[in-house]
């Protein structure tokens, strides 16, 4: 059954071998060249169980791989029981979406100690399970990477999430979630990774209220 | 015949290489348009010598708008300008005779942001009303589409816009501008004669984009000298493309909307359009280009924009209009959109 047609690959729900899972397939895009679209299909078919089996190893819950089919672009992987982040966040109190916000920070910390990049850190792409772990999905457009520049984009879209689907709370988001990441990844590293980030805004065309 | 007991603006667009003047009536007919471009020879933009160019001619554009509407300076009942973003002193040239002449003529002056005008003229040529667009120029690269309120950004480049990314490539490979002909269109001549699909990188992050990993690569092969500039054009423009389509498919399925426009500079390229309109179709939209004259930075947008925002109250006091280099275009009130 499909759950979720995306631009980049499509999800069902399926049953394989009595179990429920998640398949994510990469169907063919038809706008693009034959060559170039089994390129992206199969690296991102590769690429994405290997980052996602390493940020377990970090303590960021991800769906358990299941299988996966490199010339269909196929991967079977674990169904997570639970609520996007999205769906939820603005439901909740302010101090428990600031507590929310601030595991959230603690996992992407995480991620980024050990070299991971997401790649697409949106709330749609965090759910909620009813044991109250945050298990990240969608690592479709992820990268190893410990640049400061990999780091700050990552974080960087965290922020436009925030900013484009719950703009009314995007602030002090944003700002529990840096209050989790330093703890794990320290000052230093933090406030160069926000120092990337002004950098990357004043580049894109982005300048924020406060500094205008 | 001599046309006037009707309401005009008139709007001036300097944010970069073009000086153009646009005079509209407020139901939106498009009386005028016309566009002095400053071309250096060594291409690209300098914008001091831009905004030269643009001093220069504001007296002659002017005095042609008001010949070709046919109507006089003082039929004009708003002047808008380009307010930003774009370069310093370009946006100075066109808000210094648009305050000029607001004061003169003794109407509002309106400020308008030059991204929003171009979604609006897009809308306005198109038929269009709620699209999902791609705004692709030398200048910018924005996939936008309207959302409780504003123009939300769904998706930027995160370095250089698309259109300097192949202009410079185009310049690197010893591309000049022949008449009529910019350098992305010789490079999409180029391109239709291309082969051989070259590895570029590919870089799309979050609904975000970079395209300067992608330049250096490309442009590092060109000189290294082993592969035809057909197939690397070739290969350039399906990769940016490719990568451009896929974000605005993106946009298209997250917010579900019925139309997806396409307008900027390089909303010209045959390929390009192909590419969108094929998602267009899978998500059942209707698929909109808006024509290479409002396609292009235009002063009938700034003028039609300038309409809706006056309409609304948006005007400006002349001492509070500076220019606003980098406004965002989802800092921008668009009242009109409230229905």
């Amino acid at each position: 059954m499909l759950v979720k047609k995306g631009a980049e690959a499509s999800l069902f729900l399926e049953k394989w071998h009595g179990r429920k899972v998640m398949m994510k397939r990469r169907l063919p895009k038809k706008y693009r060249l034959p060559q170039l679209d089994e390129r992206i299909r199969s690296y991102r078919t590769v690429h994405e169980p290997q980052l996602m089996h390493q940020s377990k190893e970090t303590g960021v819950p991800t769906p358990t791989i299941l299988m996966i089919d490199v010339k269909e672009a196929n991967i079977v992987m674990e169904f997570i029981e639970g609520e996007q982040v999205k769906q939820i966040l603005h439901a909740l109190t302010t101090e428990e979406r600031r507590k929310l916000c601030n595991h959230i920070g603690v996992l992407i910390g995480n991620l980024h100690n050990h070299g991971i990049i997401h790649g697409d850190l949106t709330t749609s792409n965090m759910i909620l399970t009813s044991h109250g772990k945050i298990v990240f999905v969608d690592f479709g457009l992820g990268e190893f990477s410990t640049e400061l520049e990999a780091r700050g984009v990552d974080l960087h879209l965290m922020k436009r999430a925030f900013q484009s689907t719950h703009f009314e709370h995007a602030k002090e988001c944003f700002e529990a979630v840096l209050e989790g990441y330093v703890k794990v990844v320290g000052e230093k590293l933090t406030e160069d990774v926000l120092e990337k980030i002004r950098e990357i805004e004043g580049r894109g065309r982005y300048i924020s209220r406060e500094e205008r | 015949m001599y046309r006037s007991a009707m309401s005009y603006c008139l709007g001036i667009e300097s944010t970069a290489d073009d000086f153009s003047v646009g005079i509209l009536s407020f139901d939106g007919e498009i009386l005028t348009n016309v566009t002095s471009t400053y071309i250096s020879e060594s291409g690209g933009i300098h914008p001091r010598e831009a905004a030269q160019h643009h001093a220069k001619i504001v007296g002659t554009v002017l005095t042609e708008a008001f010949a070709k509407a046919n109507i006089k300076p003082k039929d004009i009942n708003i002047v808008a300008f380009s307010q930003g973003p774009g370069m310093g002193p370009c946006l100075r040239t066109g808000a210094t005779a648009a305050r000029a002449l607001a004061s003169y003529l003794d109407v509002p002056l309106v400020g308008v942001n030059h991204l929003a005008a171009h979604i609006e003229i897009g809308k306005l040529t198109t038929g269009a009303k709620d699209p999902v667009t791609l705004f692709v120029s030398g200048g910018n690269t924005i996939v936008s589409a309207f959302d409780a309120g504003r123009y939300r950004i769904f998706g930027e480049t995160l370095d250089i816009a698309i259109g300097n990314c192949i202009d410079v490539f185009g310049r690197e490979a010893g591309l000049r501008p022949k008449e009529g002909m910019p350098v992305a269109a010789i490079v999409e001549e180029l391109a239709s004669h291309g082969r051989v699909l070259i590895s570029l990188p590919y870089t799309v992050k979050g609904m975000d984009l970079s395209f300067s990993g992608l330049l250096t690569a490309a442009t590092d092969l060109l000189h290294e000298g082993k592969c035809s500039l057909e197939d690397l054009c070739y290969s350039l423009q399906e990769g940016v493309f490719s990568m451009l389509t896929e974000v605005t498919e993106r946009a298209l399925a997250h917010t579900e909307k019925k139309e997806v426009l396409l307008t900027g500079g390089v909303a010209a390229n045959k390929r390009l359009q192909s590419m969108l309109r094929t998602i267009a179709a899978e998500h059942r939209a209707r698929f909109c280009v808006v024509s290479k004259r409002f396609a292009m930075d235009n002063g009938a947008m700034i003028a039609w924009t300038g309409i809706l925002a006056c309409q609304h109250g948006l005007k400006l006091p002349i001492e509070k209009s500076f220019v606003r280099l980098k406004w965002r275009l989802d800092d921008v009130n668009v009242p009109w959109m409230e229905r």
